[in-house]
């Protein structure tokens, strides 16, 4: 039997909205892209019917804007949880704004992408690399959401199509904006090669179950760096206690 | 020339009670009005004086002015030029040089501040030579007759948008309308060339109301561009049915399909073409075979192929459709995916077997975070001891 001798701890890293999150993007986005193409480029799927009998390009279309609603209300949630959720779901993961973030990016450059080293980087939740480009990727759902729905108000009345009306003809009337819209769709499949590949790398190499974490949230990682990240933690929480606690100081000097 | 009221004007010229009042009916329809909003029309037209309007040609094919004389019904064509008293208009007036100079300048003079100025045409800011009226550049006689009115009207793509001759790459640096001029109401009547009935029932309606329409933020009159021709268009079944014209001489062209896989750009374009139509309500482009090109809406030119949906990309040598530099790129990740595993596999090939003598982490990583962690309380604890030291001074 081939085992590896190495102190492991389980850590619960992906709470379940984030992990609902995942897949219900997943699949809508899959659904969006599909059926995006189809609007775009219909594929001849001629028949014999006369054109009030059928409504196959309709039910398409149809498919379309439920998957993007779902897209959108999903989108939104996991916005409540940027600022909600456990330390690895916050915001301030995908922007890097601090020292160590840039470090982190430049090594997983160098030993993930480049491979100049053998020795794996070590991150609890997401590598600072993959973030950053999480980062991107929600920028372009944003944009992805905002061109759609401008586009959409011609088929709607709902309290946001005076906005929308309003977005569309801002941002330059439907040419710009399907451009846009239709370009951006092979981001997310550009995105979702790297994506699921690089998945596949990092549980081959690294077997920290990175793969299943998705589906049950907990991850393996060596015990070292969680003692690290926990009296990291603690070191952090004790600094917003203080800061606390001088301005509670500092008001009760004022008055 | 002004006093005369429209009314007044078309009674002097022999037409009937009868054909007033149709043709009140009709713009009343056309603007959407109900029943007593006619008698608002009528009432207007029989009291108010005309409309002074200076009608001024730039950069432009005068399409504009041709779709403006083919008017559908039959008298608006005619009734329009009596509606408004059109003091100057360098391609209809039958004085020329000199004379139409005098004409415009004397209306500018009289009706300083009231009248309506119609521009067709773009205005190019390249060499004044480009485009020149009477031996001065099209820019200062547009500023100077700007100046004076009381309104704008941007008559077409030209000047609403540039048009053609806006497109890339611009060699004459032309701009339109609203993008050199503001200060003023300035109304797009859009399309190339807008439609005439459109034309005529924005008159009618400033007349009217002695107010602009209610324009969308693209500057135009919600009235005619409120909906797309995609929505009004007779050929919409088809293409929820999924029934395309593959090719414009195929059995699907016959039947009348929808034109969307030859790249109608009905579903971009807001107009009202599908519903008013054209040359006396005969026809509109897509009834007659061929896709919308999307006339009404800014830069279409620009947005290239007019005969697909697929957007060209430009700037990258040759031009290609997005969907082809997507699918390489695809190809190019999938590559690039498979050369990286292959790598991987060779570089990592310790860790992956289990043979790596030194997995140890780098405790000076962590270190570094430790330290800027106690700096950061020491930088707070010295803080607190500063205020709490003030305090006891303050006591005693």
């Amino acid at each position: 039997m081939i085992s590896r001798k190495a102190p492991l701890r389980e850590v619960y890293v992906w709470q379940l909205p984030v992990r609902i999150f995942h897949w219900v993007n997943a699949f809508v986005i899959t659904v969006l892209c599909i059926t995006g193409y189809i609007i775009g480029d219909p594929p001849a799927i001629m028949h014999g019917t006369a054109p009030e009998a059928n409504y196959w390009f309709g039910w398409v279309r149809l498919a379309h804007f439920i998957a993007a609603f779902i897209f959108v209300v999903n989108f939104a949630v996991r916005i409540y949880w940027f600022f909600a959720g456990n330390s690895f779901a916050k915001w301030y993961n995908y922007i890097p704004l601090k020292k160590k973030q840039w470090r982190g990016i430049f090594e997983t450059i160098k030993i993930d992408v480049l491979l100049l080293s053998p020795k794996p980087v070590y991150d609890i939740g997401h590598n600072s690399l993959a973030a950053f480009t999480y980062f991107g990727l929600f920028i372009i759902m944003a944009i992805q959401t905002f061109t759609g729905f401008a586009m959409f108000c011609v088929s709607t009345n709902n309290i946001f199509e005076p906005f929308f009306t309003w977005l569309l003809f801002e941002m330059g009337g439907f040419f710009p904006v399907r451009n846009i819209h239709h370009i951006l769709m092979w981001a997310f499949i550009l995105f979702a090669i790297a994506h699921i590949y690089l998945v596949f790398y990092h549980d081959y190499i690294e077997r920290n179950g990175i793969a299943s974490s998705i589906i049950g949230g907990w991850k393996f990682i060596n015990a070292t760096i969680v003692k690290e990240a926990e009296k990291e933690e603690l070191e952090q929480e004790k600094i917003k206690l203080d800061e606390k606690r001088l301005e509670t100081i500092e008001k009760k000097i004022k008055v | 020339m002004g006093d005369k009221t429209f009314y007044q004007e078309l009674m002097e010229k022999g037409y009937t009670r009868r054909d007033f009042l149709k043709f009140c009916g009709l713009m009343g329809a056309m603007l959407g009005l109900q029943s007593t909003g006619i008698s608002q029309v009528v009432d207007a037209l029989q009291t108010k004086p005309r409309k002074p309007v200076l009608w001024y040609h730039f950069q432009e094919c005068t399409c504009c002015s041709e779709s403006f004389l083919r008017a559908s019904h039959p008298l608006v064509g005619q009734i329009l030029l009596e509606m408004i008293s059109l003091d100057y208009s360098d391609t209809l007036m039958a004085a020329a040089g000199e004379q139409a100079e005098a004409v415009r300048n004397q209306a500018m003079k009289d009706f300083y501040g009231h009248y309506i100025m119609i521009v067709e045409g773009s205005i190019p800011l390249g060499s004044p030579g480009y485009c020149t009226i009477a031996g001065r550049d099209a820019k200062s006689v547009f500023e100077e007759g700007a100046n004076g009115a009381e309104a704008i009207i941007a008559w077409g793509n030209c000047a609403s948008s540039g048009c053609i001759q806006h497109a890339y790459p611009n060699p004459t640096k032309t701009e339109p309308v609203h993008k050199i001029y503001s200060g003023k109401p300035i109304i797009n009547v859009q399309g190339c060339p807008p439609i005439a009935d459109v034309m005529a029932g924005v008159i009618t309606y400033i007349l009217t109301f002695g107010k602009l329409p209610e324009l969308d933020n693209m500057g135009r009159p919600v009235v005619f561009y409120g909906r797309r021709v995609h929505d009004t268009c007779y050929r919409r079944p088809a293409y929820d049915a999924g029934l395309f014209v593959q090719s414009f001489d195929d059995e699907n062209a016959k039947k009348g399909y929808c034109l969307y896989y030859m790249g109608c750009k009905g579903p971009n374009t807001f107009n009202s073409c599908a519903v008013i139509k054209w040359n006396n309500s005969v026809s509109y482009p897509i009834q007659s075979g061929h896709g919308c090109i999307g006339c009404s809406e800014p830069n279409f030119w620009d947005y290239e192929p007019l005969y697909s949906h697929i957007p060209y990309v430009h700037g990258i040598g040759i031009e290609a459709t997005a969907d082809k530099i997507g699918a390489g790129l695809t190809a190019v990740a999938l590559g690039g995916v498979l050369a990286h595993a292959v790598v991987t596999n060779i570089q990592k090939r310790k860790l992956i077997k289990n043979q790596m003598d030194d997995l140890s982490i780098n405790e000076n990583e962590f270190d570094k975070d430790e330290k800027s962690n106690i700096r950061q309380q020491d930088k707070i604890d010295s803080q607190i001891d500063d205020i709490e030291k003030n305090k006891d001074i303050h006591k005693d």
